[in-house]
């Protein structure tokens, strides 16, 4: 057995500090001390060093299982739209229950728009939101604020799907839309009636949903920079604009891409406030005010009826669509973050 | 490296297991022992009690369900325990043979029979009531009942042939209306319902290019503009967007006030979906004996015509005879004395064609042969 720090095995940090501290105590007491201590608790401890990394190792191999469970179930499935389709379905734009003719292009579409149009708007609306929580705000609004930010992001998306469809849904049907197909309607993007669900009313809540953890995970990187990096800038006469974008910004920005990537995480997902707003049409069309629909939205509002092993199986594998999307993510997330910290941090 | 082993192998062992555990789960529910597979008798000579009966299916008739399950406990101490999951998950669980009846808004396709006639014989569709689909819209100064469409137009605009409603197809039906030069935006449910399939089979019927473009299902390849989830999402829709138009249950949209179109029926007369006037959809009509009919369209000249029958089904050879009697005593009551409550809660009762039809197929269920209630 190897050598361990003899301080290491006592049973708290006070026992350790009460020995240290005792004055009568020397070195050679303190030996025989931690001696007697480790013999009487040694078997109970051995064993529980045994079973403990087992029985973690035991919990870890179950979440794997379940992710392995979910993908074999889901090929499974599917296997009868895969077999039908193949890859057609990927570029197809039917959904025909009626005769059977199913394919993905529209609901895919429909969830990277409404979550781009999402991040676009919660992006710098987020991490505005986090440096004024973490750098500039004065104490005293500081905790509530913070306190306020992660209560919205606990409210259920039930609840802000009927938010949006009652109060959002008109306000974007007018004058927002009004207005832009007024002012900008020769661009694609904003042509078409006015009905106020669509792709905009989507992205819109879903950057309403995803704000405040952005914003919060965005303020616990940011806390996390050390007062010395700001200090230091301070110290070269940076001003408070600089102390943020040449110090703090830069030294946490792996923290921010993980914020962003959980947010896109959840829009991509978001099933309940998306269907309520995006107007489940499914259809592949360049404005924004047309209404579409997304994989998760498609999923919930037709599983529960659908008949025939077709039309479940393209529901499921819809769903593995999603799943490797959210994977994709989260690779390029990952491969985004390494870059970055690998590559170094700018000079002033 | 052998040390390596001993410390992984054990929890390996328990990921592979887990992982061919929930395979073997996934297979088809079909080929799980049910608990009503007709080969097994239970003591055909002394029949048991039975206190409770399992049910799923239909949400359309769930709050007429709900009340009569309720009165019938008052009545005679039996629970029926019904999940409102929808037609499609009630087709499944009778086919699976995991309920004692199922509930569907829509006919079983012939595949869907087949495949439960194959695990547990003939099948029946047993009607308890029938519901009407209103059209709903949204046009300022034009009160309930004002608006006349036929059903050629309503699948014109549906399709959105017809995109504005100062189109002269609708102004020649309306001539005392001032109609709005404004688009018609169509509204349809998102989710797959029996509302929707009756509302489709009435436009299948009515259009030829419907039928061939769109067809008739609980869901359909929509050319319209908005889907909404739900009959409140598709109201809380027509509600908020000027010039729209939708389709709700007919309950839905009385007990919320929401203008309604009348539509003119095969006779060339113009209804208003009421209660009584979807009633007459079944009646003087010829019915078949296994019911299996949708009333949409229906030539008695009193019918509104997006009308349809919700159904219970029901195996013909139940394997229990506690059980079966039960059911048959419940369905029995159900198109007789439950027949009471379908109006006050916006239902419209069986006709008296549509009773007889169902007492036929009541008679005919069996437990070994023998029926299970007498006339």
């Amino acid at each position: 057995m190897e050598w361990r720090d003899p301080l290491h095995i006592l049973r708290s940090e006070k026992e350790v500090h009460i020995l240290r501290s005792d004055k009568t105590c020397k070195p050679t007491d303190l030996r025989e001390n931690q001696i007697r201590s480790a013999n009487t608790m040694s078997f109970s401890g051995r064993l529980g060093d045994r079973i403990f990394p087992r029985l973690t190792l035991i919990f870890a191999a179950l979440l794997l299982a379940i992710l392995a469970g979910i993908i074999v179930i889901l090929f499974l499935d599917a296997m009868p739209a895969i077999k039908q389709f193949g890859l057609s379905f990927f570029g197809s734009t039917d959904w025909d229950p009626v005769n059977e003719r199913f394919g993905a292009l529209p609901a895919i579409y429909g969830t990277l728009l409404s979550s781009f149009i999402g991040l676009i708007i919660a992006i710098p609306l987020s991490i505005g939101a986090a440096i004024f929580l973490s750098e500039l705000a004065p104490a005293w609004i500081r905790s509530p604020a913070s306190f306020l930010v992660e209560l919205l992001a606990a409210i259920p998306s039930v609840i802000i799907g009927l938010w949006g469809l009652f109060i959002l849904v008109p306000f974007i049907r007018n004058p927002v839309e009004s207005w832009l197909g007024d002012k900008l309607g020769f661009l694609s993007l904003f042509q078409g009636p006015p009905f106020g669900v669509g792709f905009l009313a989507a992205g819109i809540i879903l950057a309403i949903m995803i704000t405040p953890i952005i914003t919060a995970v965005s303020r616990d990187a940011m806390k996390a920079v050390p007062d010395t990096q700001r200090e230091a800038m301070y110290a070269l006469g940076a001003t408070r604009w600089e102390m943020i974008s040449r110090a703090v910004l830069p030294y946490c920005r792996s923290g921010l891409i993980g914020a962003v990537i959980l947010g896109l995480a959840r829009a991509l997902g978001e099933t309940m406030a998306v269907t309520m707003v995006i107007g489940n049409s499914y259809k592949l069309t360049a404005s924004l005010f047309s209404p579409g629909t997304t994989i998760a939205s498609k999923i919930a509002s037709e599983f529960s009826e659908a008949s025939g092993e077709i039309f479940i199986g393209s529901l499921v594998e819809l769903a593995l669509v999603l799943f490797v999307i959210t994977l994709l993510v989260n690779i390029v997330a990952r491969l985004l973050v390494w870059r970055l910290t690998t590559v170094k941090v700018e000079g002033i | 490296m052998k040390k390596l082993l001993e410390k992984f192998a054990a929890p390996l062992l328990l990921v592979i297991a887990m992982v061919t555990g929930l395979i073997a789960c996934s297979t088809s529910p079909t080929q799980t022992t049910s608990p009503r597979s007709p080969v097994s008798t239970t003591s055909p000579t002394s029949p048991s009690v039975i206190s409770s009966l399992n049910g799923a299916g239909a949400t359309f008739p769930n709050p007429l369900y709900t009340k009569w399950f309720d009165e019938y406990y008052k009545l005679t101490g039996i629970k029926i325990n019904y999940q409102a999951i929808g037609s499609g998950g009630g087709i499944q669980q009778i086919t699976a043979g995991t309920v004692d009846f199922g509930a569907s808004d829509g006919i079983m396709t012939p595949e869907q029979q087949a495949k439960a006639e194959a695990a547990f014989g003939p099948i029946l569709h047993i009607p308890t009531t029938s519901g009407a689909v209103a059209v709903i819209y949204n046009l300022s100064g034009i009160a309930s009942g004002q608006l006349r469409l036929t059903g050629e137009i309503l699948a014109q605009i549906y399709l959105k042939k017809i995109t504005n409603w100062n189109d002269s197809r609708i102004k020649a039906l309306n001539p005392n209306i001032n109609l709005p030069d404004q688009p018609i935006a169509v509204v349809h449910r998102s989710d797959g319902s029996g509302t929707t399939y009756i509302f489709t089979n009435y436009l299948s019927k009515m259009s030829d290019e419907w039928k061939s473009q769109v067809g008739n299902a609980t869901s359909v390849n929509w050319p319209g503009d908005i889907g909404a989830p739900g009959n409140a999402g598709v109201a809380g829709q027509v509600k908020q967007l000027p010039g729209s138009i939708g389709y709700v249950e007919l309950a839905y949209a009385r007990q919320n006030n929401l203008p309604w179109v009348t539509l003119q029926n095969s006779s060339g007369n113009f209804i208003e979906p009421s209660l009584s006037s979807t009633t007459k959809a079944a009646e003087g009509i010829s019915l078949p004996d296994d019911m299996k009919i949708m009333i949409t369209n229906s030539v008695n000249p009193e019918a509104y015509p997006i009308c349809g029958f919700t159904w219970l089904l029901v195996y013909v050879n139940q394997s229990d005879q506690a059980k079966g009697k039960a059911l048959v005593n419940m369905l029995w009551w159900a198109i007789h004395d439950g027949q009471k409550f379908t109006t006050p809660l916006d239902y419209a009762p069986l006709s008296n064609e549509a009773v007889k039809k169902a007492e036929a197929q009541i008679l005919s269920i069996k437990y070994q042969g023998q029926p299970l209630i007498n006339p």
